[in-house]
């Protein structure tokens, strides 16, 4: 199937209150005043900077202690990995597995899948849709890393001196918490647009169509 | 340029725009998939009453504590608060401000707008800010995390059932409530129903 991309009929679409305006006429939309651009500025450089900075984090996020545990039996250091192991040990496997995955799968997938992506559109060798599905998803998945530090936090606020033991914060959960950050930045600095831009250099114009309507069930 | 016209914010295919039909529904990109609009009569009075009762259960939330401890009769309780005050005590300034951040100042902050936009809007007036709020409020959204904050304090909860008697407090009911309303909230909220609504206010 072929489409006609906004782009080429110099149209430009207000990425702030979605208004689809001239861009040869206006530099600015003429409702929100945002600036409009046909594809975000620099996106890949930007996208591919923030990509970098949360995989060098994502080392020490893994292998620094994001918790130290302090009681009179001497100071336990846990790093992700091991609190998953001990909840698994402790025999709530379903939690250690929704920990597992959301702290240590998905944030190593998300790097690698925007990596993917942002490879593929460079070489201009993409798989448009399944490239699309899968921004899509690291859309959706991005926020639920955020969950060991939240995790961290309950536990160092409950656990202080009234009582037998202490927590921390060890300096794995800075790190931790700057690669989920530094990760959704990346993802939404990448401008999706460039996927298709990548996949119809080839393709032949026709006409638009109307938009499916799909009705929920 | 033709109202009839409209683009897909993620493969900026030109696409021919779907009337306004009576019933739910959204449309979607033909070309990759994207959601691109909600379809059916606009509830501005749903959104400023969800986005209302939102902003209480966010004070709740706040004001009552999460988990309590109960460790040989000796009882803990913590807020939100007081788990940024400890971070920040524990020389974790970034993190306590990444917490409270992305559970109280974010989300009071898109539905102080949302409510300050849907107020005069549902009284057919332009509210005074609007690009203004608009703009703050679509930076916003991606950083809200309520409801990864609650699977966080349940997690905890596991962690620490073998330590003390662990005790869900008031707030955490709240969250799950304030959790629910956010999620249909942002299934009904479509930006265009706020543009919508503003062209044809005064």
């Amino acid at each position: 199937m072929k489409w006609v991309s906004a782009a080429d009929c110099g149209l430009a679409l207000c990425e702030v209150c979605g208004r689809v305006e001239n861009a040869a006429e206006h530099a600015c939309c003429s409702r929100c005043h945002a600036p409009l651009h046909r594809r975000k500025p620099r996106s890949i450089e930007r996208s591919w900077a923030l990509l970098l900075a949360a995989y060098v984090l994502y080392l020490p996020a893994n292998l620094l202690p994001i918790m130290e545990t302090r009681s009179l039996f001497g100071v336990q250091r846990d790093t992700i990995l091991s609190g998953v192991a001990f909840l698994w040990n402790s025999g709530s496997w379903a939690l250690a597995l929704i920990v597992f995955v959301a702290s240590v799968v998905v944030p190593l997938l998300k790097l690698l899948s925007l990596s993917l992506i942002l490879v593929s559109v460079q070489q201009r060798n993409v798989q448009a849709r399944q490239c699309a599905r899968l921004y899509r998803l690291l859309e959706v998945i991005g926020r639920w890393s955020m969950l060991d530090v939240y995790v961290v936090a309950v536990l160092v606020a409950l656990v202080q001196a009234q009582s037998l033991a202490t927590i921390a914060a060890g300096p794995g959960v800075l790190a931790f918490g700057a690669v989920v950050v530094l990760s959704m930045m990346a993802t939404m600095a990448f401008d999706p647009r460039l996927i298709w831009d990548a996949a119809s250099t080839h393709e032949p114009v026709e006409m638009n169509r109307e938009s499916k309507r799909t009705t929920k069930t | 340029m033709s109202a009839r016209l409209t683009v897909c914010h993620e493969c900026d295919a030109l696409l021919q725009e779907v009337p306004q039909a009576e019933g739910g529904g959204n449309a979607i990109c033909p070309r990759c998939g994207a959601g691109l609009y909600r379809l059916g009569p606009d509830k501005l009075q749903v959104l400023l009453a969800l986005s209302l009762s939102a902003l209480i259960l966010l004070l709740l939330s706040n004001l009552f504590p999460v988990v309590g401890l109960n460790i040989q009769g000796h009882q803990v309780e913590t807020t939100v608060f007081g788990a940024a005050g400890q971070l920040w005590r524990d020389d974790m300034p970034v993190v306590a401000g990444l917490l409270l951040a992305t559970t109280v100042l974010i989300p009071l902050i898109e539905m102080l707008a949302l409510a300050w936009m849907l107020l005069p809007l549902c009284l057919g007036r332009r509210p005074p800010a609007f690009v203004l709020l608009f703009r703050g409020l679509r930076l916003a959204q991606p950083w809200a995390m309520v409801e990864v904050f609650i699977l966080g304090v349940l997690v905890s909860l596991v962690k620490l059932s073998h330590l003390a008697d662990v005790l869900p407090g008031t707030a955490i009911w709240c969250f799950g409530a304030l959790m629910l309303v956010l999620a249909v909230l942002s299934s009904l909220l479509d930006h265009r129903v706020l543009w919508r609504a503003w062209e044809a206010a005064r």
